[in-house]
């Protein structure tokens, strides 16, 4: 039962970020920045359920290793860098990556927080 | 279709780090299942855009369904981040301090490795 429900959580996860980082993409944007968006929000989300430390295991599996898991990434992060600097935007590389850290971070210890 | 192909991907991806969180042991203190899946996600992304770049033209189906479907949904954040505030919370803050240094250096390098690996220059 549990590896449908990841799955189940995956199939909606994924699409979503794509359409987000289509969305910070428009009008010569950057996609990075919808990547971040939704490792922030992933986290976030993912703290408050772990954080509540008795939500039933298929909640769990479906919400937090399906659908917040697959919704936020780690490759495309670390592809978005790897670009970044291959555009000698060094600068802008290590405020990627650097507010990754510190918002994704602070999201998920801010959602585990105000949940537990 | 591009949604649907990283529908399809991430589910395939999402079912493989679930099977690395259920085969590797967990609660030794260090986020092994996370950190392999995160790594070894960065490496083929980088195969995968290596490949890519080193192609005359791109076929539509493979980054939504390899690049944000399987490679997108294998590796996370989420999971990550959470790791994160769990250690720091249970008084080991400098292993939670090495596990972010390991994780973003880590994956940045593997996916500059990837895209060499299959692009030697």
């Amino acid at each position: 039962m549990t590896p449908l429900l990841v799955a189940a959580g995956a199939l909606v996860g994924a699409p979503v970020r794509l359409l987000a980082t289509r969305l910070a993409a428009r009008r010569g944007g950057d996609p990075a920045l919808g990547t971040l968006a939704v490792n922030v929000a992933g986290s976030a989300v993912l703290g408050v359920l772990l954080g509540l430390g008795d939500a039933p295991a298929a909640v769990v599996a479906l919400v937090g290793t399906g659908f917040c898991g697959t919704l936020t990434t780690f490759s495309a992060f670390g592809a978005d860098v790897v670009r970044l600097v291959a555009e000698r935007a060094v600068g802008r590389a290590l405020g990627y990556a650097g507010a990754n850290v510190v918002l994704g971070l602070g999201a998920a210890a801010a959602g585990c927080a105000l949940a537990g | 279709m591009a949604y649907v192909l990283a529908a399809l991907g991430g589910a395939l991806g999402a079912l493989a780090r679930w099977g690395v969180a259920e085969v590797l042991p967990r609660d030794d203190g260090w986020p092994w299942a996370t950190l392999l899946v995160n790594l070894s996600g960065c490496l083929l992304m980088g195969v995968l855009l290596g490949v890519l770049a080193g192609r005359e033209t791109e076929p539509a189906w493979a980054r939504p369904l390899l690049g944000v479907g399987v490679l997108g949904g294998y590796t996370t954040y989420s999971a990550f981040a959470v790791e994160v505030a769990d250690l720091t919370d249970a008084g080991t803050a400098a292993r939670a301090a090495g596990y972010v240094l390991v994780s973003v250096v880590g994956g940045v390098l593997a996916v500059a490795a990837g895209a060499r690996l299959v692009r030697p220059r």
